[in-house]
C-alpha cells in the first residue's frame, strides 16, 4: 500500500511539475534577463537565464536539457541568437524559441533569423501581453 | 493620521503623473510595476538597480570608446548603445531610451562631435531618472510608514 501511494503521489507530483513551464532565458542583458524571469514567473513558469548563444548551445550539450520554450535575444557577444538558434536545431533540439528582436531590426534581419530555426519573433520589451498567447498555444499543444 | 496619509497618496499620484507627462517614463514603466506583487515586492527596485548599473558600466565603455587616440571604433561605441537603448526600453526610461536612437545615428554616421555630445547627455539624464525615481521610492516608504497603501496610478 505504501508503494502504492507512493506511486501514486510522485506520479501526480511529475504531472504537476510537467505542467509547470520551464523556460531558458539567452540575452547578454542582466536587465532584460530579470525582466523575462519575472514575465514567466507571473505566468506561472520557471526559468534559467545564460548569457549568451554560446552558452545556451552548452546548456544542451549533453543533451539532458529540456526546455518547454526558449526566449532567444538576437544580437549576444560569443554566438549571437541566429547562430545559437541554428546550432541548437541541428542538435535536435525541439522546443518551442522565440526571438526577441528589437524594432530597429528590419524586416531582413527578421527574416534570416525566423529561418534559422525560430517558431516565433516578437519585438522587445516582451510583457505578459505579448507573451502569454503564444504560451498558451504551446501548453495546449 | 488618514488626512496625513491621503495627502502622501495625493503628492504620490501627482507625482508620478509628472514623470509620465514629463516623458521621464512610459507605458514599459506601468508593465513593470504591474508584474509587481506579494511574491516579488522588491521587483521593481530589483530591476531598476540593475539597469542603473548597466548604465554606469555602459556609459564607461562608451566614454573609453571615444576617448582612443587615434581611431575610434564607433562599432564598439554602438555595441554600448544598443545594449542601453534595449535594457532603458524594457524598464520604460522613455528619455534615455530617446537619447539612445539619436546616439546609434551618430554612431553610424561616424560621428564624433555628435557622439561625445550625445553621452554627456545620456549621462545626464540616467542620473536625473535615477534621482527622480529614488525621490519615488521615498514616497512610497512616507506612505507604508504613515499605515497606509501605496495607490496604483492610472496614467491614461
Amino acid at each position: 500500500m505504501a508503494t502504492t501511494s507512493t506511486g501514486d503521489i510522485e506520479k501526480t507530483k511529475s504531472v504537476e511539475v510537467k505542467k509547470k513551464l520551464n523556460v531558458l532565458i539567452v540575452d547578454d542583458d542582466p536587465v532584460i534577463r530579470k525582466l523575462h524571469e519575472i514575465i514567466i514567473k507571473s505566468i506561472g513558469g520557471i526559468s534559467q537565464t545564460a548569457k549568451n548563444g554560446e552558452e545556451a548551445v552548452n546548456i544542451h550539450r549533453d543533451g539532458n536539457a529540456s526546455f518547454d520554450l526558449i526566449l532567444m535575444d538576437k544580437e549576444m557577444p560569443e554566438r549571437d541568437g541566429l547562430s545559437a538558434t541554428k546550432k541548437l536545431r541541428e542538435m535536435k533540439v525541439t522546443s518551442m524559441i522565440i526571438g526577441v528582436t528589437t524594432l530597429a531590426d528590419n524586416e531582413e534581419e527578421r527574416k534570416a533569423f525566423m529561418e534559422a530555426g525560430l517558431n516565433h519573433c516578437l519585438a522587445k520589451p516582451l510583457s505578459k501581453a505579448k507573451i502569454l498567447p503564444l504560451i498558451n498555444n504551446l501548453m495546449d499543444a | 493620521m488618514d488626512a496625513h496619509v491621503a495627502q502622501l497618496q495625493m503628492q504620490y499620484r501627482n507625482y508620478i503623473l509628472s514623470l509620465y507627462q514629463q516623458g521621464f517614463l512610459d507605458d514599459q514603466f506601468t508593465e513593470l510595476k504591474s508584474l509587481q506583487d506579494d511574491g516579488t515586492p522588491d521587483f521593481v527596485a530589483e530591476v531598476l538597480s540593475l539597469f542603473f548599473d548597466d548604465c554606469v558600466k555602459l556609459v564607461g565603455n562608451m566614454a573609453r570608446a571615444l576617448d582612443q587616440t587615434g581611431t575610434v571604433d564607433f562599432s564598439q561605441v554602438g555595441a554600448n548603445v544598443h545594449q542601453l537603448k534595449g535594457s532603458s526600453s524594457s524598464v520604460g526610461a522613455k528619455r534615455v531610451k530617446g537619447l539612445c536612437i539619436n546616439f546609434k545615428e551618430l554612431c553610424e554616421a561616424k560621428n564624433y562631435e555628435g557622439c561625445v555630445r550625445c553621452l554627456q547627455q545620456v549621462d545626464i539624464e540616467y542620473k536625473t531618472l535615477k534621482a527622480k525615481l529614488q525621490d519615488m521610492f521615498n514616497l512610497e516608504k512616507q506612505i507604508v510608514q504613515a499605515g497606509g497603501i501605496v495607490p496604483q496610478v492610472d496614467i491614461n
